[in-house]
Order: structure tokens, then sequence, then C-alpha cells
């Protein structure tokens, strides 16, 4: 770990415009990924910006059109417990419970959740190549060990996963980002537009610019229906997905579904959504149509689909 | 005391301490965080300076230049010594490459640089600042690669792998295992693959060295050390007297502490560079690629037998790969053991492979000998459309130890263990016919296998001191890594010496004290505590020549001498010291000393996904008197959740361009968690072993994981009708056998 300089922050704005001064900051929320890759020196931050101080992020709230605003601070236990969440927007309580562990989620927040970095194992090893970590290195995955890697939507120079399971479910709630830029003015991202895939920058995760700061996840109004969050990984618990799926199926057989685990980024074809009723088959075929897979992760293609499966046999019920 | 034929009856018959459930003597020190791992010794050394090793970036090769020079600047360091500055050191037991010096890489994450500092944090930062150039050379990391005959037709005859010039074992032969192979009515012949393991104990490798004069002392964390001083010595060229390694406690071995490793070296090394005490603690990565590993094994199994199941031929081959100079995995350890059949040939074979150094873990060679070997006796069961029970039953040797003449069974009851296990699993409810047996998503079977496991015996020495207010202090260089042997050594002790519990105090893991055995191939309980009774009897009979009585006659109760019509408080000759040691004569090589069991499982895999869990698992064990069912019982479980591991998810995955094992944290090294395993059940069966020791008691520690991933893959075939035959069995290699979903 580098020696850093520490600071916390009252207000949003500081917060943005500290960071945004300074190119070697980042903010600091609950620490549980930031500071992980810092002791690794995949992060080198020469400055942390605390945000944990910052008054009006902690709350979920109703928004006038019938929706929530979850704040960027609010953690992923407190935000799973929810008694709305629970109710109205079930994919999301699964989605998180299915992630890390008791502890973990503790202390993690909304949006750093929302930004932990993939967990591709070249990624970790600074010995080999990786152009998320050293950008114009190379990518030791691409001919190497894969397995867990993304099969749709990547590109030469990376094939790594956003590896979450909150945003896979955001993302089939048609969530959206709340920011405060450098500058001070507010933008709203929505979540599909919010991961990047690698292309020929994979060291950028997603479209935020250095100090945006997010301030809340904003959910639309519910839209009932059953909320299933599926997990499929090698051990039972505390593990990252393999693949996963997060759906909300409605009585009359219509309804969506993303997928996480194959791709840089929370995995939805919203066109793909209107073949739900012919069974899932049909919705992976348009899903993954592009999909370039290694020989190692071929597997999650079927996987995605025999989950998917899975998932309209038991809301069918 | 001299071990040389079969224990007779003794106190241990009537016994009132041993083989009772005690709970852990260390158990609260553990679950309060009193009893400190080595990492944590702050009172040893209040001014140890943190290091932090550097691992090579390439697998094999040459340092051409390492600059260490920003290093220095960082701030907090207080010294850097860099390989290439120091000749290698020597090497002690089980050491392959040289744990540090010389500008030479052997495999990935060797030390080449330890860096001091006042921190932690800054040892480790300044270590990231060390700059160094390699002439990389290409190695072999691929087993399949180095070992391209593993499997083939080629092997009947018994010749050495013609690709590979390091095949070492010559095949063991009886009778003639190719024709009567090729005359058997029933045939199995099926290769299997288990991947390298990690060993992925809590506590990494740690050691604080400090130096007084010529003198080190190591506060270390090792489960053998007589054998770790000794080593410590030679990898150093100091003398053995000049070395103490103190151990207490230890968070875990299962065989990777074993032999020093990097640690205890850079610290000493760094100590005295420093001239004040070094700590050093691996950090995860460095467990995997700078220690050992347990080594991937390719294995061929071919069983003939007639109709009714019985055994004619059996070849069980195995390939492994290793650094030059060492021994691979013997994956046909048990096979010899198990079964009856005439005509037989194993054969071991290992190959250089440039990976870091493949060494022992938790019953090494039987651990995944089972996971190939069981499964094919469950092909065999199929094959004759036997029970797989009945189908072990008919294959119970009689008389002699099948695959070594001249060798008898020192005690045997596996047929026990798989009858009792049967009737206890509810095995008759098992639907025979694979792939019938659904619960909603769920796709569920059941597996059983036998379990064997050698049970060697070590000599093993202790000391007892009596004090003048009757508390029983012992002393042995004996380790307890998490199994209990305070306990069973402060049993044996107060059984012996007609003492409560509570009286007697257990001190391990000082070289200062009598070699005992130590912490490895579960040969740990049997032989300390026979060590320990030793060292009793010698204090027996010093009490009784002081208060002139025959103490082999005496007996000692409740704090109390009693011989004949005459009696004494056991203080009565005040403080006296005994010392003496166990040692096992050759009467036992004409025995196999063995631990049984019988393991079963049941498991659901999901029809959708293919993901297995595992429902519950049984173990029926015969391993000799059980000397605290209630430590034993963890022993066990512990293994068989290790057994899980190893056939459901545990790998060391080997990138062959880079040399290296790339899951190289716990992150990417899945090890069972809890919700992995939900149900398991232990039963000792209620035997004594004359042969083994005066206590007739065998180790279990690695009992428990010989068989139980076998019976989890027969589960899994049961369940789906599928057999996969590369470990560990994750879902990807049969997803598309399983039945049609979508
Ligand atoms: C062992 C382990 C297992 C895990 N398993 C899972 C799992 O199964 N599934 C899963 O989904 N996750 C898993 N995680 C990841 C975990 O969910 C994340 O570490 C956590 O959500 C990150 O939140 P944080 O608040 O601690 O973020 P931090 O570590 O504080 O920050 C992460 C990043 O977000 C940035 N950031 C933080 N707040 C803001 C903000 N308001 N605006 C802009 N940028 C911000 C930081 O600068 C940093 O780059 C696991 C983590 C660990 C350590
Ligand atoms: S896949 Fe991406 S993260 Fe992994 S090695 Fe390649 S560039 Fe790095």
């Amino acid at each position: 770990m580098r020696p850093f300089t520490y600071q916390r922050v009252a207000t949003a704005a500081e917060a943005a415009a500290a960071v945004a001064g300074n190119p070697a900051a980042k903010f600091l929320a609950g620490g549980t990924n930031l500071l992980d890759l810092m002791k690794l020196e995949i992060e080198r931050p020469a400055h942390l910006v605390d945000v944990q101080d910052i008054e009006g992020l902690n709350a979920i709230e109703q928004t006038g059109d019938g929706g929530l605003r979850i704040g960027a601070l609010v953690s992923n236990t407190a935000l799973a417990a929810d008694e709305r969440v629970r109710r109205d927007y079930g994919v999301l309580t699964r989605a998180i419970v299915a992630g890390a562990s008791g502890q973990l989620r503790n202390k993690a927040t909304t949006a750093g959740n929302l930004l932990q970095r993939t967990r591709c194992p070249y990624f970790y090893d600074p010995n080999l190549p990786c152009n998320k970590r050293n950008p114009g290195s190379g990518c030791a995955a691409l001919e190497g060990y894969s397995r867990q890697l993304a099969v749709i939507g990547t590109s030469d120079k990376c094939i790594a996963t956003y590896p979450g399971d909150m945003a896979i479910a955001l993302r089939v709630l048609d969530a959206t980002v709340e920011t405060v830029q450098p500058d001070g003015t507010e933008r709203t991202i929505p979540f599909g537009e919010f991961h990047r895939l690698p292309g020929d920058a994979p060291e950028k995760d997603n479209v935020l610019a250095h100090g945006e700061l997010i301030t809340a996840v904003t959910l639309p109004r519910p839209i009932g229906g059953e909320h299933v969050y599926h997990k499929v990984r090698d051990r039972a618990s505390y593990a990252f997905a393999l693949v996963s799926v997060a759906a909300v199926i409605q009585p009359d057989g219509t309804g969506r579904v993303a997928f996480g685990g194959v791709a840089h980024k929370p995995w939805r074809v919203e066109a793909a959504e209107a073949a739900m009723p012919q069974g899932a088959a049909a919705v992976t075929a348009q899903v993954f149509a592009d999909a370039r897979p290694t020989e190692h992760n071929a597997f999650k293609l079927p996987l995605a689909t025999r989950a998917l499966a899975g998932v309209l046999a038991e809301a069918k019920g | 005391m001299d071990f040389n034929q079969p224990a007779g009856t003794n106190l241990f018959d009537n016994a009132r301490v041993i083989g009772k459930p005690t709970p852990r003597i260390d158990g609260p020190l553990k679950t309060t965080g009193t009893a400190p791992y080595a990492y944590e010794r702050h009172d040893v050394a209040p001014d140890a300076a943190y290091g932090y090793i550097l691992g090579a970036a390439i697998a094999k090769g040459r340092i051409s230049a390492m600059n260490v020079a920003e290093a220095r600047r960082a701030p907090g360091v207080v010294a850097i010594v860099a390989a290439p500055d120091v000749a290698p050191v020597g090497k002690g037991m089980g050491n392959v490459a040289p744990l540090f010096g010389g500008s030479d890489v052997a495999h990935y994450h060797q030390a080449i640089a330890v860096v001091v500092a006042e921190t932690f944090e800054q040892a480790r930062a300044a270590a990231a600042l060390i700059r160094v150039d390699y002439d990389r050379t290409p190695g072999a990391f691929d087993l399949a690669r180095a070992a391209p005959h593993a499997g083939a037709e080629e092997q009947d005859d018994g010749a050495g792998d013609g690709g590979d010039p390091q095949s070492q074992q010559t095949p063991k032969r009886i009778g003639d295992f190719a024709d009567a192979f090729a005359a058997a009515p029933v045939k199995v012949d099926a290769t299997y693959t288990t991947p390298d393991e990690s060993h992925a104990m809590i506590e990494p490798h740690a050691t604080i060295a400090g130096w007084d004069g010529d003198k080190l002392t190591l506060w270390t964390s090792n489960q053998m050390i007589a054998w770790s001083k000794s080593s410590m010595a030679k990898i150093l060229g100091i003398a053995e007297e000049n070395v103490r390694l103190d151990s207490p406690y230890i968070g875990g071995g299962f065989g990777s502490k074993l032999f020093v490793r990097a640690d205890a070296v850079c610290a000493a090394l760094a100590a005295k560079e420093a001239g004040r005490p070094v700590k050093i603690a691996l950090q995860r990565p460095l467990i995997a690629n700078n220690t050992a590993h347990r080594h991937a094994t390719i294995q061929r199994i071919r069983l003939g037998a007639g109709r009714d199941g019985r055994i004619t031929a059996i070849a069980h081959e195995c390939w492994s790969g290793n650094l030059d100079g060492q021994s691979g995995e013997d994956g046909t350890a048990q096979t010899p053991v198990l079964y009856a059949g005439a005509n037989r040939l194993v054969a071991s074979r290992v190959t250089h492979l440039d990976l870091p150094e493949g060494n022992a873990m938790r019953a090494p060679g039987e651990a995944v000998g089972h996971l190939a070997l069981e499964v094919a006796m469950d092909e065999l069961a199929e094959a004759t459309g036997m029970d797989p029970v009945a189908l072990r039953l008919a294959n119970e040797p009689t008389g002699e130890v099948p695959g070594k003449p001249g060798t008898r069974y020192s005690e045997r009851n596996l047929t026990r263990c798989l009858t009792e296990g049967a009737e206890r699993f509810g095995w008759a409810r098992r639907n025979a016919r694979p792939g019938a047996v659904r619960d909603g998503r769920w796709l569920v079977g059941m597996g059983v296998a036998a379990g064997y496991r050698g049970a060697p015996t070590q000599k093993s020495a202790a000391r007892v001191r009596l004090e003048a207010d009757g508390l029983l202090v012992v002393e042995t260089d004996m380790t307890d890594i998490g199994t209990g042997s305070y306990t069973i050594i402060a049993q044996t002790a107060a059984e012996t010496m007609g003492l409560p519990l509570d009286r007697v105090s257990v001190r391990l893991g000082d070289s200062a004290f009598p070699a005992a055995a130590g912490s490895g191939g579960q040969w740990g309980a049997a032989s300390s505590t026979a060590g320990v009774y030793a060292a009793c009897v010698a204090l027996r009979r010093k009490i009784g020549e002081q208060l002139g009585f025959a103490a082999d006659d005496a007996t000692f109760a409740d704090g109390r001498i009693t011989a004949g019509d005459r009696s004494w408080a056991l203080t009565d000759a005040g403080a006296q010291v005994a010392e003496d040691g166990i040692a096992f004569g050759d009467f036992q090589k004409g025995y196999d000393l063995g631990t049984y069991a019988g393991h079963f499982a049941e498991v659901a895999v999901d029809a959708f996904t293919g993901v297995t869990r595992i429902r519950r698992m049984l173990a029926v064990c015969d391993a000799g008197r059980i000397l605290n069912p209630m430590s034993a019982r963890s022993q066990v479980i512990g293994a068989m959740v290790m057994a899980a591991g190893g056939a459901l998810m545990e790998e060391l995955v080997v990138d062959t361009r880079f040399g290296l094992f790339v899951n190289h944290d716990l992150a990417g090294y899945e090890v069972p968690v809890h919700l992995d395993i939900p149900h398991q059940e232990v039963v000792f069966l209620d035997t004594v072993d004359p042969v083994s020791t005066p206590l007739k008691a065998k180790g279990v520690g690695e009992l428990g994981i010989c068989g139980p991933g076998a019976a989890i893959a027969n589960a899994i075939y049961n369940a789906t009708g599928i057999r996969v035959r590369e470990y560990p069995l994750t879902l990807d290699k049969y997803l598309d056998q399983l039945p049609q979903v979508a």
C-alpha cells in the first residue's frame, strides 16, 4: 500500500470538488473493495476522500412517482432489510443477500457496491499482464484461465466480468444512478448505460468522470410480479457467480431478465424479453446471440439458459 | 521404553480418563484469543521489526539485475536482504529448491528479497519498489504433457514411461496382472485426474526470529520441531545446538508446516542483517506458489473380476510431477491393502515439472488415491450388477495383506464399518438405478466408499515432572496443530499417574523439550501419547524406588499410590523428574498398521444448473482406541470437509504459459463454507489395536479425508447417471449430460 493522505468531507459538492482537483484522489466509502486493492497496489490513490460523513446520503426515501431513492451510503444490509424493498423489489433483496458475507454487507455501501472491480484472477497478480490494471500490458486471461470470465460484450483487450450481484437486480428494475459532477451539477444515468463494455479501454469500468460522486440510486414504481435472483456458483455461499439470473416474472408469463457473471456489465437485452412466454431457450438465443466465449467458459451459455429455465419453472410454481 | 511386542492387558483397558469425551484444554484460550500464534507473540520480541518477502515474478530462469536502491530509501526501512547478494542457503528436509539465496529462480514466487521495516505496511510498500530484471527459461508446467504416456496402453508391460525419463518406481507386481485382466469376464479400465491443491490452513506460515550472539530462536508455526531444528541448522550452516524452535500453538498445517519454509529462513537472515528480531508471515498468494502443495495426479485403474464381483486382477498406476529430486503423490498407497485379488500391479511415477514444490498434504497419496480406486469400485459394482457395499464385502481379504506379501493386518474391521454404516445411513433406501430419485428440481443420490489410511508410529519422548504440590508437568516437543494434542497428552499422563486432568499441565512445541513424533502422517496422537506414557512409567518407577515399592504392580489412582496393603500420597516422595520415550520395535514391520472407514454421502444435483450440494455424510471409523472421542470427531469431520472440497471445488489452477498457480488467494481457491456441509455424522467402532502402541491407539486425523470424496462422486453418479473422472467435479464438466430442461 502506498502512503496516502486522508480527508473527510461533509457535503457532496465538497467531495466531488476534492477528488476532481486531484488526479490521484479517490472516494472512500465502506472500503471493502478499495482497501483490498490498495494493499495489492492495484489501486494507488495518493489521497482518499472519505464520503461517509456526508449528510443525507444514508436514507431510503419514497420518490414523488412512487419509487424509492436509495442514498449512496445506505449499507447493503440496510437496503436488503428495508421493508419496502423486500415487499416491492424482492429481486434486489435477494441479489444483495446472495453476495459477499454478512460482515461485508454491513460495511459495503450502495455506491461502492456498483463500483467494485472485477475478480479476474490475473487482475490481482501484478506480475502478469492485464490491460485493466496496467493499460497496454496485454490481457493474460484471453489465452489463459478464463472459466469465470465474460462470454459476451468482450473485446480483444479484456474479457473480464463485472462481478457483483446487486447491480444485476438494479438493471432488471430499470434503476437510475444520480450523481454530482465536479462542477457541482447533477446528472441522472440510466442503469444500462452506467457500466461500460471493455472495448479499447478496459481500465474504465463505468461512465463516471473523475470526481463525479454517486449520491443515490433511484428505483421506479414497483412493477409487481414474482421476483427471483438465482445465483449459480461452485460453493453454496461466499463466492462470485458463474452465472446469475435476476428476473421479474408476471403472472401472464411475460417478464424481464438480466444476467450476471457473463459480461463486463449487467447483461440485459430488453428486446429478447418478448420471447419469455416461449421459454428460456427462446430468450437466451437472443440475449446471447453475439456471445464469444472461450474454451473455458463456453459452458456459461447453456448454463444461463438452464438457470433461466429453472427460474421460469419455479415462477410458474 | 521399547515396544517390542503387542500390548497385553494394561491400565488403559480400564481407563478413567483416556477414551472419555474431553473438551480441549486449549479451547478457551483459542476462543478468547489468548493462545498466541507465532506472529502475535509480542512478548517474546517486543522490538521485532516486520519483514516482507518479495516472490519471484517468473517461474524459471535467472535474476539478471536487482535494484533495491529506491526500496532502501523508503520510509521505515531497516534492512533489505537480496537473494543475489547471498549464497543459496542449504537445503533442509523437504526442500527441493533453496528457500533463499542466489540468482537462480526455480519456481514462481520463490523468495528473492526480504524487506525489513518498522511496520508491516512500510515493509510491504518498500518491497513493491524493488526493481528486478529476469532472464526467463522455458519450463515444464503441464503434467499431461510431461507425462504423455499417462493412462496409455503401453503401460501394460509395466516398463517405465518412455517419454518420461524421470519415471522412478518400478511397478510392484504380484501374480500375472496382464493375463488375469485379459481373462476377466468383467472389466473396468478408467483414468482419473486430480488437481493440484493448496493446504489453505487459516494461519499462514509465520516466524519471529531473534539472534542472541550465535544462538537463533525461532518462534514459529511448525508441525515437526526436531526435524525442523536440524533442518534449520543445515540450511544456515550453523550448529544444531544453536537453534531453538518454539511453536506452542499452530493454526493448522495439514502438512504444509512439516518442513521449514521461507518465512523462517528469511526471518533468520533478516534478523541477522537488521540486528534485531524480525517477524514474517507469508502473504496468502505466497502460500500457493512459494510453499508446497498437493501434487496433481493422473491415475489409471484396471479391475478385472468374476461375475460374482471377486477381483482377480487389479492395477493402479499413478503419475505426478515435481521439481527434481522430490517424490510425487503416490495415489496407489491404499491399493495393496484394501481389496483381495491374486494378480496385482501398482506403479507410481514422477515426472519433472517446474511448478512450485509438491509435498505432503493431509493423507498424501491416499487422499487422492481413493478418488480413483473407490470410484473404479463403484464402476465395477455397476458392471457386475452388484450393490457397491456388497461388492466391497465380497473382496475382503482373508489372511495376509494381498499386496504386501508376508504382512498381516494388525487389526481390520472394514466390513463392520461398511455394514454398520449402511445400516445407519439408510443405504437400503438407495435406488440402484442412476438418475431415478427426484426431489423437486433436485436429482438425489447416495454413494459409498471404503477408506484406508496407514497408521505409522514414530519414536517419541517426553519429560514429566511431579512438583511438590502434586502438579504434574509434561514437556515434549510434540505439536498441537489444532488437533487436540494438549488434551490427549494430559489425559494419558492423568491416567498413568492417577491424577485428575486439572492437575496436569502440558507444555508443547519447544525444541528444548524431549523430541516427540511431531504432527504428521496421522502418527502424532498414537506415538506421542505412547511416549508420554513411557515417561510416566519411568516416573512411577522412580517414585517406587524412593518409597520402596514395585511400581509396575502398584495402582496409581486419585492422587494416591497403592501397592499391596500399603498406600502413599503421590507427593510423598517429593518433587521428581523422569524422562523417557517410546521406541517401536521391528515386530511392527510384519504388520500393516492401518485405519479403516466406511464413508457414505447423499448429494443433490440441480437438474437445471448442475450445482451439486451435499445433503449428509457419515463416516464409520475403525482406528483403534479412540483417546478422546470429542477431538477425534473434530478431526474426522474436518477431514470430511476437506474431502468434500477436494471432490467438488478445490483446485490450484495451473497457467501453463506463465508456470504458476493463478488462483492464489482464498477468493480464487475455494474451500467449502458452512452452507456446503449441512450434516455430518461420525461413529467410532469400539476397537483396540495392541500392535500399535501400549494405548492400542492409532491416528484418525487423515482417515477422514480418505474416501468421502469418492463417496460424493459415486453419489453424483447415482443421482444423475453421469460419471465424471476429472476432479474437482464442477458443473461445467457435466452440464451437457444433464436432462434437457429448456
Ligand atoms: C471477500 C469478498 C467477497 C465478496 N463477495 C461478493 C459477492 O458475492 N457479490 C457481490 O456483489 N459483491 C461481493 N463483494 C464485493 C462487495 O460487495 C464490495 O466490496 C462492496 O459492495 C463495496 O462497497 P464499499 O462501500 O465497501 O466500497 P469501497 O471499497 O469504499 O469503494 C469501492 C469503489 O467505489 C468508489 N466509491 C465509493 N463510494 C462512491 C460514491 N459515492 N461515488 C463515487 N464513487 C464511489 C471508491 O472510490 C472505490 O473505487 C465481495 C467482497 C469481498 C471482500
Ligand atoms: S480479462 Fe481484463 S482484467 Fe482479466 S487479465 Fe484481461 S485485461 Fe485484465
